[in-house]
């Protein structure tokens, strides 16, 4: 492996540099660097398993160049859910309303989820769907997804009346 | 028909959290593609060029010598090339039913996922590298790419190991169809296809091995078949003993990975280089190289009488097995099995013939034969209903089977038959919104409706069985091993929790260790919707001597603790032994003795006396399926399945005249599960399967020649959380199945009846009959257009 720099990016926290080659994306970092919780489905940004919040904000990591993200802050669904109280929320959601098969969708559907809520998302099925709608599951068929999410907005009072 | 007998269940039927639920929703569950070791290797496979060639030759000098390049291997590397495919039966049923695995290409290529050559290098890009420098000579061949053609006399052949394309022939008869013509009114004949279909589970194969300390070349590979061990150990020509899998989680299965995938090559690059290896697919060779559901060309010649009962039906299908055997002959059996479909018709024949292509393998995909039946017949059953002016639900209730009706093979199923009341509870429940012509946005609404049956449990020839393991700790908590491949369904889980409901313990009281060739019993495969029926009855058989043990020791301690009694009359009573052990109930870590429920002991103090006297406290409980011989296949008869699973779909649609584009406005998927044992898991096969089914409507794989066009998530367009709709379950609880506590098998059979009645509900909304599994809104468009022009 030649021509690897270091980077240097906030992860889940804690300030980490990590070697990466310029053309390397966020995903094949941090996969590279065992946070396995960020998944792998199709690397070219349509399944979404690798979502992950970037400055606050839902990313495909998969298509998101590492050296870009330079200095910014990087949380992943483990990272945020031993320190984010709304992660915490959606997955107990998630585990209690039975969203959850194969779980490898999981990860990145809770951070999807995360931005939703934080975004001010509302207990509405059709916007959570759509607020989903970037990251695939195959199992579910996606009713139990939606369930949890709803939950959440409603336990945060983002009922539609 | 057998309904189980009551049982008040304290955690049977409830929304229990699985055991693995909080590990994968925090991000802590690993799969397949997270596990590293020191020194470890990167494994890639070279694919064939074409999907029709001649291996002439392989040079793999180049590649041998580029630095950082650990081993390049071709056929001739591979102790073992050719072996016999099997899926974990224990019983070798030989003859057309266990074709050939070929672990590397020789001879002739028979398609585009032929793995030509295997490199292990020390990076992932290293390997690619290597694999452009392998020399290969092809010849070129034609090919054939339509089971139909290569059926034909002097079409080209497929295969260099047989003489012939044709894979194998069944045929199922009831009555006398060619005499029965003359009894019908109406006499309709229609051709159906099939499309292929894809898994696309989010997770890709992969893996990785290593050799132990003792020699044993052990994995971490997600499987639905963990016993391919044996085949693996054959290939390598070692001990079955020596080689392990130490099973992951799956990210989804549905059938795809109840083939062997990268075990085999794993195995063989680990022991050429004697260092770990890892592989991973990436989602295009995923796509283009694990097997497909099989593409299936079905005609369909359907009579009834004028008042709309059944009375013949003759069908022919023609099977695209693509480039190896694998599932084909199992495959083929669930579809001539399910060829006349869940109807009462006196006299029927079906006929079934399958074929090589040199298209990629067609093997398992959830509904496994049984769909491509079902979306047929149930085409045709709305077609005829249509024809005889009749609504689709009056004619399929006038005609669908009953409890003592026959299967098609004579065979009088067991278990409850819920068609009736499936189709009652779904009509009624679709008829809630009333049925329009129009929508007020202009969209042409359309309602269908479709049912089903399919088996659960493997095919009774397979002398099929399951085993559990349960060890009592000395503190009152419960270990189950089980060696049950969980593939997302829940699968190691609700066998904890019908050990917990047995034991009266808590859910978290009972820990499923599970997935290991060595270390758990094998439970068999995790395919053909038998798990819970198979290893959850186990798992009760596992119970039965401990309860038993148990039962004995509580009933000693209740009686030395609670009596003798002095009677006001002064008399010493006490019960013997046996009278207070037939009387007790397991339940809140407790064992009560029910006439008085005072009088109790904790369960952990039971199990410490066991313990204490030097009793056992382990049980393996064994279960076996019916088992029967391989049937006659000329003229299948008897017991082919040991029981079914019936489903109705109902479906209403909105369709654009303008564009051909549809939504699907509800979706109600109705089920006999006999008897839900985690509710949300059941609830979620069923929501799963609708939508896995509903996709099929609109995937298109586009192959070409035996190349696949659609080969990644840009192409192949699975449903997304906007295109699935709510999916409104019912759930009928018969207890009238023959798994644990009467529950039925739903995880195949939730994929079935969803994809006709969501074609029969656009044949409703536009006027036009479709015969193709696959309906696109380009499709529908060009349907309106056709009518409109004919119309003119």
């Amino acid at each position: 492996m030649s021509n690897l720099l270091p980077l240097t990016l906030k992860v889940n926290g804690e300030e980490k540099t990590f070697l990466a080659s310029p053309h390397a994306s966020l995903l094949r970092v941090l996969r590279d660097n065992y946070y396995w919780d960020v998944k792998c489905g199709c690397e070219e940004g349509d399944c979404g398993t690798c979502t992950v919040l970037l400055d606050g904000k839902a990313v495909k990591s998969c298509i998101t160049l590492a050296h870009n993200c330079a200095g910014h802050e990087v949380w992943t669904d483990k990272g945020l859910g031993y320190n984010d109280e709304i992660t915490r929320m959606i997955q107990d959601a998630f585990v209690e309303c039975g969203s959850i098969q194969c779980g490898f969708c999981t990860p990145g559907m809770i951070v999807a989820a995360k931005h939703y809520i934080d975004h001010g998302g509302i207990a509405d099925r059709k916007e959570i769907r759509k607020a989903i709608s970037g990251n695939l599951c195959r199992c579910t068929g996606y009713n139990k997804i939606v369930d949890a999410i709803y939950k959440v907005a409603v336990e945060l009072g983002r009922e539609v009346r | 028909m057998t309904i189980t007998e009551k049982k008040n269940f304290r955690l049977v039927g409830n929304r229990v959290p699985r055991h693995d639920a909080i590990a994968k929703a925090r991000g802590e569950q690993l799969y397949s593609d997270d596990w590293v070791m020191p020194n470890m290797l990167y494994g890639k496979v070279l694919r064939s060029k074409y999907p029709s060639a001649i291996l002439k030759g392989i040079d793999t000098s180049k590649a041998k010598a580029l630095p950082g390049v650990h081993a390049v291997l071709t056929w001739e590397d591979v102790p073992l090339n050719q072996e016999v495919t099997k899926f974990g039966q224990m019983r070798d049923v030989g003859g057309g039913f266990e074709g050939l695995y070929k672990v590397l290409a020789h001879g002739k290529i028979r398609s585009k996922a032929e793995p030509i050559a295997l490199v292990a290098a020390e990076t992932q890009e290293l390997a690619e590298e290597a694999c452009k420098l392998i020399e290969v000579d092809y010849e070129v061949t034609e090919g054939v790419y339509d089971p139909r053609e290569a059926l034909k006399d002097g079409a080209y052949l497929v295969s260099s190991e047989d003489d012939t394309n044709r894979i194998m022939d069944t045929m199922i008869r009831m009555g006398d169809v060619d005499s029965a013509w003359d009894k019908c009114d109406l006499i309709v004949e229609n051709d159906f296809y099939a499309t292929p279909h894809d898994h696309a589970y989010l997770e890709t194969e992969s893996g990785m091995a290593w050799i132990d300390e003792n020699g044993v070349i052990t994995m971490r590979v997600g499987t639905q078949v963990l016993e391919h061990y044996r085949t693996i150990a054959n290939v390598m020509k070692m001990p079955h003993t020596k080689i392990r899998n130490m099973g992951v989680p799956m990210g989804g299965g549905f059938g795809g990975k109840e083939d062997i995938t990268v075990e085999t090559f794993l195995c063989l690059l680990t022991a050429a280089t004697r260092r770990p290896v890892k592989m991973v697919w990436s989602r295009e060779e995923s796509i283009e190289c694990h097997s497909k559901r099989h593409p299936e060309y079905l005609h369909y010649k359907t009579g009834v009488t004028k008042d709309g009962h059944v009375v013949a039906q003759e069908v022919n299908i023609v099977l695209d097995g693509g480039s190896y055997t694998y599932c084909t002959p199992w495959v083929q059996m669930y579809s001539t099995m399910n060829g006349a479909g869940c109807y009462h018709f006196p006299n029927s024949r079906c006929t079934s013939v399958s074929a090589f292509t040199n298209n990629t393998f067609s093997s398992a995909n959830r509904g496994f034969g049984a769909t491509q039946t079902n979306f047929s017949y149930d085409r045709q059953m709305d077609i005829i209903a249509k024809k005889l002016g009749m609504s689709p639900y009056e004619f399929r209730r006038m005609n669908v089977l009953r409890n003592g009706d026959p299967q098609h093979t004579g065979f009088v199923p067991q278990g409850h038959v819920a068609l009736t009341e499936l189709l009652d509870v779904v009509w009624e429940k679709l008829n809630e919104v009333p049925k329009v012509d129009y929508l007020p946005d202009g969209r042409k609404f359309g309602r269908g409706i479709a049912c089903a049956q399919m088996g659960y449990g493997r095919l009774c020839f397979l002398h099929d069985n399951s085993r559990v393991a349960l060890r009592l700790e000395l503190d009152g908590t419960v270990t189950l091993r089980a060696g049950v491949p969980d593939l997302g369904g829940g699968q190691g889980s609700v066998l904890a929790q019908i050990a917990a409901e047995e034991f009266g313990l808590p859910i978290e009281d009972v820990h499923p260790y599970v997935m290991d060739t060595h270390l758990t019993p094998l439970c068999g495969t995790t395919t053909a919707t038998r798990q819970l029926y198979m290893s959850g009855n186990a798992c009760i058989e596992a119970c039965k001597p401990l309860k038993a043990a148990l039962a004995r020791k509580a009933a000693e301690i209740i009686k030395a603790t609670w009596w003798p009694v002095t009677t006001e009359a002064g008399y010493e009573w006490e019960p013997d032994i046996a009278n207070i052990e037939g009387q007790l109930e397991f339940h809140d870590r407790k064992i009560y003795y029910a006439p008085d429920p005072q009088k109790c002991v904790d369960f952990k103090t039971v199990v410490a006396h066991i313990s204490n006297e030097g009793g056992e406290l382990f049980n393996e409980g064994q279960f076996n399926a019916p088992a029967v011989e391989v049937p006659d296949l000329s003229d299948i008869k008897g017991q082919i399945l040991p029981d079914m699973t019936y489903t109705c779909h109902g479906v209403d649609v909105a369709v654009d005249e303008e564009t051909g584009e549809y939504e699907i406005l509800r979706l109600i998927a109705a089920i006999d599960c006999g008897k839900a044992i985690n509710r949300n898991s059941c609830e979620g096969q069923v929501e799963g399967g609708a939508i896995y089914n509903l996709g099929w409507v609109r995937e298109d794989l586009h192959w070409e020649n035996g190349i696949t066009k659609a080969n990644n998530f840009s192409t192949y367009l699975i449903p997304t959380a906007v295109d699935a709709p709510d999916v409104e379950t019912i759930l009928l609880e018969s207890r009238g199945g023959i798994g644990p506590y009467g529950a039925k098998g739903v995880g195949e059979p939730a994929d079935n009846s969803i994809c006709p009645a969501t074609v029969n509900a656009l044949s409703d909304a536009v006027g036009v009959e479709f015969f193709c599994t696959n309906v696109k809104p380009e499709d529908v468009l060009k349907a309106i257009k056709e009518k409109n022009k004919k119309n003119k």
